[in-house]
């Protein structure tokens, strides 16, 4: 596990190394304070001091950042060539996989954290529940890595980044919709009701809602936490076959 | 130093190695030769450990690869066909990140390693320009350097001198004739004269299959009097 470190560093500082990182950046901060300002988002017209407005868009503005920020880290190795240079230095499979996973991880967390002037605004226009701010936060991380997850494994199938990108998004709106009850209607129509909610289960919605009330459910944690196990290790079992 | 026994890979219904054996030992300089798409740089993947070989063993120093991957490749230097390398990356940035990875943790040795890199491959006057804007025979430099950072006992090398400039590939040589004493090397290369310059064993491969194993003084000796070229064509005359 000691080699997870110099991967870790080359990729993380391989966003900044192109312009890809600020221009991912920028971009992450403008849609999502323009979501929250629009008259969807209503951050005025709640009339009350908190996040809420800013982070309802979150799992949907994941569903494109993410396979964004996640679709080169294989792809882009596979194209270049750089994956044989990889694995042949003495690391093994798993520490490549963590190491990139956890430096695109890093990076999402920048971005989602560069948003905290956004909190202070609240902080200055009214008494925002801090509790409720930090939950959030973490939740948002937290859904991150698992969107994460799911695009790292989809880029390690193609060494294209496009249709890395399609694949990624398409399997991350698969777990976004799940938790949507016109959806999970339909599903309680095809499947008995015990598989339909254990279907809706797996939804990114489902399990990021309880952190913007301000709670953390262990079950919340498990869920985002397995499911990046699950992908990662998938994500290792597609390398080496 | 490197033992391949009966290695086999077929990519779908294309039997790319079938059945090549053949040993290297320390102070040796293979050279690996054969026509476009004989086999070479497959051969080389399952030798490094990017290829699972399908049957037959690659061993170093006694490890099989497939059973202890990581120990293999700590001893084994390798330069991947057209030299890959990442971009956005400066020479220095680069090889910095190859010496971590190779276990030179503490900064002093590290930079002593990959100074010493820069040193033997003349990339002095690049060391602080991206890969990505450098010409195609630095790149290979880069490539080469990045391959005896850590001093390897066993180095592969697939086509070191391609893009390299005459003085280059003359150096190139001289530095993989110098080192070979306690290394075992193997190169595949196109230029049959670099065979007659360095190598110390010859081997050919066709369609997959060895068809030569021996020195090049014995190579020579299948056909006297008969350029070295001639005597290629007459051996992979199946493959063209
Ligand atoms: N990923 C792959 N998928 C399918 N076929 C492949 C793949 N890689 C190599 N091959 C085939 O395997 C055969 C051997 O290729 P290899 O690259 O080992 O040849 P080579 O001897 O290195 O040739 P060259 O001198 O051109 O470098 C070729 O016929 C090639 O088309
Ligand atoms: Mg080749």
């Amino acid at each position: 596990m000691r080699q997870i470190s110099p991967v870790f560093k080359r990729e993380f500082l391989g966003y900044f190394r192109s312009p890809v990182a600020y221009v991912f950046l920028i971009g992450f901060l403008l849609i999502s304070v323009s979501l929250a300002f629009s008259r969807y988002g209503g951050f005025f017209r709640a009339g009350i001091a908190g996040m809420e407005s800013y982070f309802t868009f979150f799992p949907w503005l994941f569903l494109f950042i993410v396979p964004a920020a996640g679709m080169r880290l294989w792809s882009e190795e596979k194209r270049s060539g750089t994956v044989e240079l990889l694995f042949t230095l003495p690391i093994t499979t798993l520490e490549a996989v963590l190491g990139k996973f956890l430096a695109g991880w890093a990076f999402l967390a920048m971005a989602i954290l560069l948003s905290f002037p956004m909190a202070i605004t609240v902080a200055y226009l009214g008494d925002p529940d801090w509790g409720v701010v930090v939950t959030t936060y973490f939740g948002a991380i937290l859904m991150a890595g698992g969107y994460l997850g799911v695009c790292a494994l989809m880029s390690a199938l193609t060494k294209n980044q496009v249709i890395s990108f399609v694949l990624s998004i398409g399997a991350c709106a698969v777990l976004l919709f799940l938790g949507f009850s016109s959806f999970t209607d339909t599903l309680e129509g095809w499947f008995p009701v015990f598989v339909a909610d254990a279907l809706s289960n797996f939804s990114f919605i489902t399990h990021f809602d309880a952190f913007t009330k301000g709670i953390i459910d262990p079950k919340d944690v498990v869920f985002f936490l397995s499911l990046m196990a699950f992908t990662l290790f998938l994500n290792v079992v597609a390398l080496e076959r | 130093m490197i033992e391949v026994k009966g290695l086999v890979k077929t990519y779908g219904a294309k039997r790319a190695v079938d059945g090549v054996s053949f040993t290297v030992r320390r102070g040796d300089i293979l050279g690996f030769l054969g026509p476009n798409g004989a086999g070479k740089s497959t051969t080389m993947k399952m030798i490094t450990g990017f290829l699972r070989p399908d049957a037959g063993t690659a061993t170093v120093d006694g490890i099989d690869v497939t059973a202890d991957p990581v120990t293999v490749k700590r001893k084994l230097g390798y330069l991947p066909e057209s030299a890959p390398a990442y971009p956005e990356m400066t020479v220095e940035e680069f090889l910095h990140f190859i010496a971590e990875v190779r276990g030179f943790k503490s900064g002093d040795t590290r930079n002593a390693q990959v100074d010493r890199a820069i040193t033997l491959t003349h990339l002095a006057p690049v060391r602080a320009q991206t890969i990505e804007t450098l010409s195609k025979g630095f790149k290979q430099r880069v490539g080469f350097a990045q391959a005896l950072l850590h001093d390897p006992p066993a180095l592969v090398l697939d086509e070191p001198t391609d893009g390299l400039d005459p003085n280059q590939k003359n150096e190139v040589r001289t530095l993989i004739k110098s080192m070979a004493t306690e290394k075992a090397v193997i190169l595949s290369t196109h230029i049959l004269e670099e065979v007659d310059a360095i190598c110390t064993r010859v081997i050919i491969i066709s369609r997959g299959k060895l068809v030569a194993d021996e020195t090049p003084a014995q190579l020579r000796s299948r056909q006297p009097g008969a350029r070295l070229d001639e005597i290629f064509r007459s051996l992979t005359r199946g493959d063209i």
